[in-house]
C-alpha cells in the first residue's frame, strides 16, 4: 500500500479522476439541453383515445401528441383531483400529459390524464397540426376549405391537403407584405414625422420668430400633408391585403365534434404528423428548427422562434469586441511597456486584475447609472433638445449595454495582452533597436504584431463571457420584446440607442416569466442549444483567427 | 583551478597555424582609430562592471574581446551602440569617441549611432517575417519602400552575408525555417544591409554548430574590408582565428591589449598568460 502511494499511480487516478468528471458534467449538461431542446421539433404522433370516467361513467374523447409520461402513486394522483377508485389507490398509476391544443376553446392547451379507464391509443391518420399565430396549436380533422364562405373543397378529396397547404401559403405570402408594409414604408412614413415634429420642436427651442418662423411652418404643414397622403394611400393598400387574408377558411371538427372555423391567416403551419413518413418527418424536422431560428417569437415569446435574440446577441458582441479590443490592448501595451514599473502600475495592475471578480449585476448598475443616465443624458441634452422629454440615447439600449459588457470583459483582455507582451523575448526587441529602430518603431513594427495571437486570447475570453452574461444586460438595455432590431434598413440603418433582445435574458423570460409553462419548457432547452451553439461558433471563428496568426508569427519560443 | 599541485601547465591552446596569417606586420600606433573609449567607467546600480577602460579600435580591422564570464566584456560592446541605455540602474561615466565625436555626448540621436554601429547578438533572433523583409526592415525604418531598391540592397546583403545561394528560391518564406547558423548569417545580411561602419559581434558563433561557426569566421573574414568589426568570445581559438586585435579583460580591468599574433605567443602580463594557457577562467 505505501509502496502504491510512493509509486505515484494514485495520483494518476486522481488527476484521470477529475478529468472524468468534468467530462461527464459537460456532456451531460450539453447532451440533456440538446436533447430536451432538439426533440421539440420532432413532428410527435397524434393519439385520440377514449377516456371513461370511472365515477360517471361518461366517455370522453381527448385528442392531441403526448407531451409528457409520468408515473406516479396513485395516492399522489387522487391529491391532485383525478379520481381513482379505492381499491387502487395503494397501487401506481401512469399519467400522461396531452397537448390538446385549441386554447380558445378548452380553455387549456396541455391536460394531464391518468391510465385508469383509458382505451387503446389511435393515430387517425387526417388529423391536422395546426400551428396558429394566436391561441397556440389546434388539433383537429379537417371538414371542409371555404373560400369567401364558400365550400371548394371537402376533407375527403384526395387534393385537399395540396389545396390547404397553398391556400396557408398564400395568407403567409400576404402576411408578410403587411409586415413589409408596416415596417418598412409606414415604419419611414412615421419616422419623417418626427422629423418633422422635431423641426417644429426645434423652432420653439430656439425661439425662431416672425418670417422665418411662418415659412417654416408652413413647409412642415405642407410635407405632414404629403405624408399623410401617403399613409392614408398605404392603408387603403392595407385594407385591402387584410380584407383578402380574411378570404379563406378551414372548418374543423375537433375531438368533442364541435366544428369550428378557423380563418386561414391565422394559421402559420398545417402537417398531418400520423400521415408522414420518417424521411418527411426528418424534412419538417428541419423546417422548424430553421423557423425557430430565423423567426420573430409570438405569444408571449412561448411560440415562434427566437431570431430577434440571436440577432442582438451577436450584435452586442460584435460591438463590444469593437469596443474592447482597441482600449484593452492600449491600456495594456502602457501598463507593459511605458509606464515605470512602479508601486502605482502595481497598484493599477491589480486593480484592473480585480475589476475581473466584481459581480456582473454591479457593471449594470455602473452601466445604468453612469452610461444610460449621465453619458445618455447628456448626449441627448447636446444633440437631441428637440426629442425631449423622450430619451435617445438617455434610456437603455444596445450601445450601453455593449459599453457596460466591455467594462466587464477589460481585464481578460488587458491581462491576456500583457502577458503575450511580457513573453514576446527581449532579443528580439533588441535585434529590431539595434537596426536603428525607435522603441515606438520596435513596439509597432515587432512586438505589437507578434502578440497579436495572446490579443485574441483574450478577446476569445471575453466573447465567451459576454455572450453568457444576462445580469447587468436587464439592467442596460435588454427587453423582453423589443419591437425592432438594432440593425435594419430604415436610416440610419444601424440603430445602437435600441433596446434588443438577447439569448440569456430570452431563456430566463421564457423559463420563467411566461405564462404557459408546458408550451414554453421545450423552448428554454432550445434557446439554450442556440445559445451554446452561438457561442461555439463565435469562439470557433476567433481560435481559428489566433491560430492563423501564430502561424504566421511562430517563433521558436512559441 | 590555480592549484598548481595536480595541474601541469600546457602550452597555449591556440597552435600556431590557427593564429591569423601573418601579412603585413600589424602595429596599434599606426593604425587609424574608429572607436576611442576614455576611462569608461560602468556601473549597474552599486556593482562596478567598468572600472576605466581606455583603448582604440582601430578602423576595418576585427578586435576581439576575450575574458573568463563577468569580465565586462559584453558590456563594454554594449556601450558601443548605446544598448546599456536600456537598463534603467545603469550609470556610465568616461567618454567613447567615434570619429572624434562623443557618442554619449547630449546631441546624439541614439537611432542614428544605432544605425552606424550594427550589432549581432549571441542568439539568432531573426524577427517573425519573412527572409525579405528581415532584411529590409532596417530600410524600411529609414523610410525606403522602393521595390528596386530593396530588391537590390536585400540581394547585396544576403550575398555580403554569404547566404544569398542558399535562399534566394525562398526569399519570403519564414525566417524561422532556416537552421540556426543561417539564421545567425541572416542577421548579419540585416545588419549590413543599413551599412553601418561598425559592426558589433557578441559571441556570434556559440550557439552554432562547428560548420556554420566556420561559415560565421570565413564571413567576418570578408566583412574586415569594409566594416570596422568588434567581437566577444568565449572562443579563444576563434579570437586567434579572425581577429588582428585583442583585448584581455579581467574583473571589469582591461589586463593587455595587443596585436593577437604577439598576445597569444608572448603574452606580457601574467594573468593573460593563466588565461590563455587555460589556467583560470
Amino acid at each position: 500500500m505505501k509502496n502504491w502511494f510512493r509509486s505515484g499511480t494514485p495520483w494518476i487516478w486522481l488527476t484521470g479522476g477529475a478529468v472524468a468528471l468534468c467530462l461527464v458534467m459537460v456532456i451531460g449538461v450539453v447532451g440533456l439541453i440538446a436533447v430536451r431542446g432538439l426533440s421539440h421539433f420532432w413532428p410527435a404522433p397524434v393519439i385520440a383515445v377514449e377516456i371513461e370516467n370511472l365515477q360517471t361513467g361518461e366517455m370522453r374523447r381527448v385528442l392531441g401528441p403526448i407531451s409528457r409520461t409520468e408515473t406516479v402513486p396513485a395516492q399522489v394522483a387522487a391529491d391532485a383531483g383525478n379520481y381513482i377508485p379505492e381499491d387502487r389507490l395503494d397501487t401506481l398509476v401512469t399519467r400522461y400529459l396531452f397537448r390538446v391544443g385549441n386554447r380558445d376553446q378548452f380553455g387549456a392547451d396541455f391536460v394531464w390524464h391518468t391510465d385508469l379507464g383509458m382505451r387503446e391509443f389511435e393515430y387517425p391518420a387526417q388529423v391536422l397540426e395546426l400551428e396558429r399565430r394566436e391561441w397556440g396549436n389546434f388539433y383537429g380533422y379537417p371538414e371542409a376549405l371555404l373560400v369567401d364562405g364558400e365550400e371548394v373543397l371537402t376533407a375527403d378529396h384526395p387534393d385537399f391537403l395540396p389545396g390547404l397547404k397553398d391556400l396557408v401559403e398564400r395568407s403567409l405570402v400576404l402576411h408578410d407584405d403587411i409586415r413589409q408594409i408596416e415596417r418598412g414604408e409606414v415604419g419611414e412614413i412615421n419616422r419623417q414625422m418626427e422629423q418633422l415634429r422635431r423641426e417644429l420642436r426645434r423652432l420653439d427651442l430656439n425661439d425662431v420668430t416672425g418670417m422665418a418662423r411662418t415659412e417654416e411652418e408652413a413647409r412642415v404643414a405642407a410635407e405632414r400633408a404629403r405624408l399623410d397622403a401617403e399613409y392614408d394611400e398605404l392603408r387603403a393598400d392595407l385594407d385591402e391585403l387584410y380584407a383578402s387574408t380574411r378570404r379563406d377558411t378551414l372548418r374543423m371538427r375537433m375531438s368533442d365534434d364541435r366544428t369550428v372555423s378557423i380563418p386561414l391567416a391565422q394559421v402559420v403551419r398545417v402537417t398531418q404528423p400520423n400521415n408522414m413518413s420518417v424521411p418527411a418527418k426528418m424534412v419538417e424536422y428541419m423546417d422548424r428548427f430553421w423557423t425557430f431560428v430565423t423567426d420573430e417569437p409570438r405569444e408571449a415569446n412561448t411560440e415562434g422562434g427566437i431570431f430577434p435574440a440571436l440577432f442582438g446577441t451577436v450584435t452586442m458582441v460584435i460591438v463590444m469586441s469593437i469596443m474592447v479590443t482597441p482600449f484593452g490592448v492600449l491600456a495594456a501595451i502602457y501598463l507593459r511597456e511605458y509606464a515605470r514599473q512602479g508601486p502605482i502600475t502595481r497598484a493599477v495592475r491589480i486593480s484592473v486584475y480585480n475589476l475581473a471578480g466584481v459581480p456582473s449585476i454591479v457593471f449594470g448598475v455602473f452601466g445604468l447609472g453612469f452610461f444610460v443616465y449621465f453619458l445618455g443624458g447628456n448626449i441627448d441634452q447636446l444633440f437631441f433638445p428637440e426629442a425631449l422629454p423622450r430619451p435617445t440615447f438617455g434610456s437603455p439600449g444596445l450601445f450601453w449595454a455593449s459599453l457596460t459588457l466591455a467594462l466587464l470583459t477589460l481585464p481578460v483582455v488587458i491581462v491576456s495582452t500583457e502577458e503575450g507582451l511580457a513573453r514576446i523575448p527581449s532579443t528580439i526587441r533588441q535585434g529590431s533597436l539595434a537596426l536603428g529602430a525607435t522603441k515606438s518603431e520596435t513596439l509597432w513594427k515587432v512586438v505589437v504584431p507578434l502578440s497579436t495571437p495572446a490579443m485574441m486570447t483574450g478577446l476569445i475570453l471575453a466573447i465567451a463571457r459576454a455572450a453568457g452574461e444576462v445580469a447587468p444586460l436587464m439592467l442596460v438595455g435588454v427587453v423582453k420584446l423589443a419591437p425592432s432590431l438594432p440593425i435594419d434598413g430604415n436610416f440610419p440603418y444601424i440603430h445602437l440607442e435600441r433596446q434588443f433582445m438577447h439569448l440569456g435574458f430570452h431563456i430566463y423570460d421564457v423559463g420563467f416569466q411566461s405564462p404557459n409553462v408546458e408550451a414554453a419548457r421545450p423552448l428554454v432547452y432550445a434557446t439554450a442549444l442556440v445559445l451554446i451553439l452561438l457561442i461555439i461558433v463565435l469562439n470557433l471563428t476567433a481560435i481559428s483567427i489566433r491560430n492563423h496568426l501564430r502561424e504566421k508569427y511562430r517563433s521558436e519560443t512559441d | 583551478m590555480t592549484d598548481n599541485r595536480t595541474y601541469t601547465p600546457r602550452r597555449a591552446f591556440v597552435k600556431a597555424e590557427e593564429l591569423s596569417k601573418p601579412r603585413e606586420k600589424l602595429n596599434l600606433s599606426r593604425e587609424k582609430i574608429k572607436l576611442d573609449v576614455q576611462d569608461l567607467r560602468l556601473q549597474y546600480g552599486k556593482d562596478e562592471a567598468l572600472k576605466g577602460i581606455t583603448l582604440g579600435i582601430p578602423e576595418k580591422r576585427v578586435t576581439a574581446f576575450i575574458g573568463p564570464s563577468g569580465c565586462g566584456k559584453s558590456t563594454l560592446l554594449r556601450c558601443f551602440n548605446r544598448m546599456n541605455d536600456l537598463v534603467d540602474i545603469c550609470r556610465i561615466q568616461g567618454k567613447i569617441l567615434m570619429d572624434s565625436q562623443d557618442i554619449y555626448g547630449p546631441n546624439v540621436d541614439v537611432a542614428e549611432l544605432r544605425r552606424q554601429i550594427g550589432m549581432v547578438f549571441q542568439k539568432p533572433n531573426p524577427f517573425p517575417k519573412s527572409i525579405y523583409e528581415n532584411v529590409a526592415y532596417g530600410l524600411r525604418l529609414q523610410g525606403v519602400n522602393d521595390r528596386r531598391t530593396l530588391d537590390e540592397v536585400v540581394e547585396n546583403s544576403l550575398r555580403g552575408a554569404a547566404l544569398w545561394d542558399e535562399v534566394k528560391d525562398r526569399l519570403q518564406d519564414n525566417a524561422f525555417g532556416l537552421s540556426g547558423g543561417q539564421q545567425q548569417r541572416l542577421v548579419i545580411a540585416r545588419a549590413i544591409a543599413i551599412e553601418p561602419e561598425v559592426l558589433l559581434l557578441d559571441e556570434p558563433a556559440s550557439a552554432l554548430d562547428p560548420i556554420s561557426t566556420l561559415k560565421i569566421e570565413e564571413l567576418i573574414n570578408d566583412l574586415k574590408t569594409r566594416y570596422t568589426i568588434v567581437i566577444v568570445t568565449h572562443n579563444m581559438q576563434q579570437a586567434a582565428r579572425v581577429s588582428d586585435y585583442t583585448a584581455f579583460m579581467y574583473m571589469g580591468e582591461m589586463v593587455e591589449y595587443g596585436v593577437t599574433n604577439d598576445m597569444f605567443t608572448n603574452p606580457k602580463e601574467k594573468q593573460t598568460n593563466d588565461y590563455i594557457t587555460g589556467r583560470f577562467g
